[in-house]
């Protein structure tokens, strides 16, 4: 996914960054058309809606971003699991460099979910198993950054995060039924954010669309912030400083 | 590396029964991480460190059966008396501990009648006596690493450790330790290793 | 090994016992939080009664919060906790020592005073004990979560509020079942299932809890 195609080569901060670079220019590049086709799908060619009108179209964004949120947690926990066990430094990299992406995507779809509770429902916030579980979701990946924040040694903070993160994603399904069996017990068979309108093929293409956008335009921007990572903890070493007479 | 400023690099040793190891440098030359590296409390950034052959990595355990730490702190709890640390600390590290035992090593120790006063009311030569009377038990411990352990003591008293540490070589064991004090213990084979410039 | 575990336990309540004030600030801390919520919601016994199980819950997940901060702080500071890392047990059994004397020392009372509380709450006799049952099951399950946490953030700045950040998400699911299961008794379907659930949790956080503490420990000692 982030281009180690052959794994150790690409293993050292070294070698990786430049590979980074032209890697987050083409998926960003990749981003801009995949979105721009979802937003033409959703916006303009998907059907409208019998019982709810146009508002429905902000699913377009909410069912994505929540997909992006938490297949990005998944990814996260992966890298910084990997760097655990083997003590690579580029993976404990990566896994920092995805936490501010994946909590951003969390944010847009909890935001979305709450613009589209408002036309639909009169409320702003709607306490159902898939909004809440993003909301821990949220709580979940600013756990990880503040962790990371708090720690100094950067060796320290990646296994610490590791831990953090892996600990998460063996909650997250034990969290996601908990909230859910909470939600049926509370609120009977209540109406739920992602109970979509039966789906058009237009509408299903769209929604692809724009999670393929989002998920190229994570890995760009991961990437990119990997880069800046490197740079900060690599800046004792040559080929940083290289880098930095290169560019000016 | 500690942090992002490299410490050392480039050490290689390998210590025998009887061999006294003393690590010699200047303050924050890493004396104490090559020490906690030993011990298997810090991963060195490269290479490795093995007992009997195995890395001690794979060993764990094993290896933290054959060794006594006493590090810059003291691991003595002040609202414990100086005995029940004593034998807290002497049970963590399956070393005999029996009563008659403890009141023995905290007396070879010059604190004969501190037993059972809290660590709280001790002064610190006093406490670093308690924490170093692990020594005097642990004659089966066949590696002692000891970070400093004359710092805070009197004269009787670091001649009292130092007789310790001299009997416990001559029973074939090693011991490694950093301090500043000169050299009085007699050993069959003493090295010194200084961390200087990194 | 078990000497050293009796060894561990028996220390731990020994200081406990001889700074007895850090017990009581927890257990008072948790009576004073369940007694604020009548005093912001208003004194209707019905609403009192229906929100009972989850008041005292929360109270006893921010009272646990507030103790686990002591559990391996002081031994960090002193460097005991170092000699555990070097000791001859694994790390994972002095995990389970000190987890469970801390669990002793702030979990088992709000246990027992809960019923009293619950009392304040009007809420039903007969089914006190299910509520008793749900936090004698519950607590232990926060302090092994907790002590995972606590492990992390050993010795850092920003200490309780970093601790609570990372851990309360985490409390989430024991915190619906736990009270979910008192709530089940009132509304006449039985708190089984969710005790069942609890048994099942707290069984997954005792093998597994204690071995990612050790692994968290030693990720903060180096």
């Amino acid at each position: 996914m982030s281009g180690n195609i052959n794994w150790f080569k690409y293993s050292s901060p070294q070698t990786f960054f430049p590979l980074a670079g032209k890697l987050a220019f083409w998926f960003g590049a990749l981003a801009l058309i995949a979105c721009a086709a979802g937003v033409y799908l959703g916006f303009f060619v998907a059907p409208t809606d019998a019982q709810q009108g146009e508002a429905y179209r902000i699913i377009f964004i909410h069912v994505p971003a929540a997909w992006m949120s938490m297949f990005l947690y998944l990814v996260m926990a992966f890298w910084a699991g990997l760097g655990l066990t083997f003590n690579t430094r580029l993976s404990g990299m990566m896994a920092s460099a995805i936490a501010p992406t994946g909590a951003l995507f969390t944010f847009i779809a909890l935001w979305t979910g709450s613009l589209w509770g408002k036309p639909t429902w009169g409320t702003w916030w709607v306490w159902d198993a898939r909004l809440t579980s993003e909301l821990i979701l949220l709580f979940l990946y600013f756990g990880f950054m503040a962790l990371q924040a708090a720690i100094d040694d950067p060796r320290r903070a990646d296994k610490a995060g590791a831990v953090l993160a892996l600990l998460g994603v063996v909650n997250i399904p034990i969290i996601y039924f908990s909230v859910k069996w909470w939600n049926t017990l509370h609120q009977g068979a209540s109406v739920s954010l992602t109970k979509a309108p039966t789906m058009a093929a237009t509408m299903l293409t769209g929604m692809a669309a724009m999670a393929f956008g989002f998920w190229f335009y994570s890995i760009a921007a991961a990437l990119m912030r990997a880069r800046c990572i490197m740079l900060e903890r690599e800046r004792a070493s040559e080929w940083v400083a290289d880098y930095a007479r290169r560019s000016g | 590396m500690r942090g992002e400023r490299k410490l050392f690099g480039a050490l290689n040793f390998t210590l025998r029964g009887g061999d006294l190891l003393r690590i010699g440098g200047a303050n924050g030359s890493g004396k104490t991480s090559l020490l906690r590296i030993a011990c298997g409390l810090l991963e060195p950034t490269r290479g490795e460190v093995r007992w009997g052959g195995d890395n001690i990595r794979r060993l764990q355990e094993e290896f933290w059966r054959q060794l006594v730490y006493v590090g810059h702190a003291n691991a003595i709890k002040d609202d414990l008396t100086a005995a029940e640390n004593l034998h807290v600390a002497c049970t963590l590290a399956s070393v005999p501990g029996q009563p008659a035992q403890i009141g023995e090593a905290l007396r070879r120790l010059g604190l004969a009648g501190c037993e059972n006063l809290p660590a709280r009311v001790l002064s610190q030569g006093q406490r670093r006596r308690t924490a170093l009377a692990r020594l005097a038990l642990s004659e089966a411990i066949p590696l002692w690493i000891l970070d400093e352990p004359f710092a805070a003591l009197d004269a009787a008293a670091v001649e009292c450790v130092q007789n310790l540490i001299a009997e416990h070589l001559a029973r074939g064991a090693a011991v490694v330790l950093t301090t500043h004090l000169e050299n009085r213990i007699t050993a069959a084979t003493t090295r010194r290793i200084d961390l200087g410039a990194g | 090994m078990l000497a050293t575990l009796r060894c561990v336990i028996h220390r731990d309540l020994l200081l406990a016992a001889r700074r007895s004030s850090d017990v009581m600030t927890v257990l008072l801390f948790f009576v004073l939080v369940v007694s604020l919520f009548p005093l912001g919601i208003g004194p209707d016994p019905a609403l009192l009664r229906t929100i009972a199980p989850g008041v005292i819950w929360v109270a006893a997940l921010l009272a646990s919060m507030l103790a686990l901060q002591r559990i391996f702080a002081s031994d960090h500071a002193d460097g005991t906790l170092e000699q555990m890392l070097l000791g001859a047990t694994p790390l994972g059994m002095t995990v389970v020592a000190k987890v469970f004397a801390h669990w002793l020392v702030s979990g088992l009372p709000l246990v027992l005073i809960s019923p009293v509380l619950a009392l304040q709450f009007d809420f039903p006799q007969e089914l006190l004990g299910i509520l008793a049952l749900s936090l004698a099951l519950g607590t232990p399950v926060l302090s092994l979560i907790g002590a995972i946490g606590a492990a992390l953030t050993l010795g850092l700045r920003g200490g309780g509020a970093l601790l609570s950040l990372l851990v309360l998400p985490l409390y989430v699911p024991v915190l619906i079942i736990g009270a979910g299961a008192a709530e089940s008794a009132v509304s006449g379907l039985g708190g089984h299932a969710q005790l069942l659930l609890l048994g099942a949790l707290l069984a997954f956080a005792g093998a597994f809890g204690p071995w990612a503490a050790a692994v968290a420990l030693r990720i903060s000692s180096e």
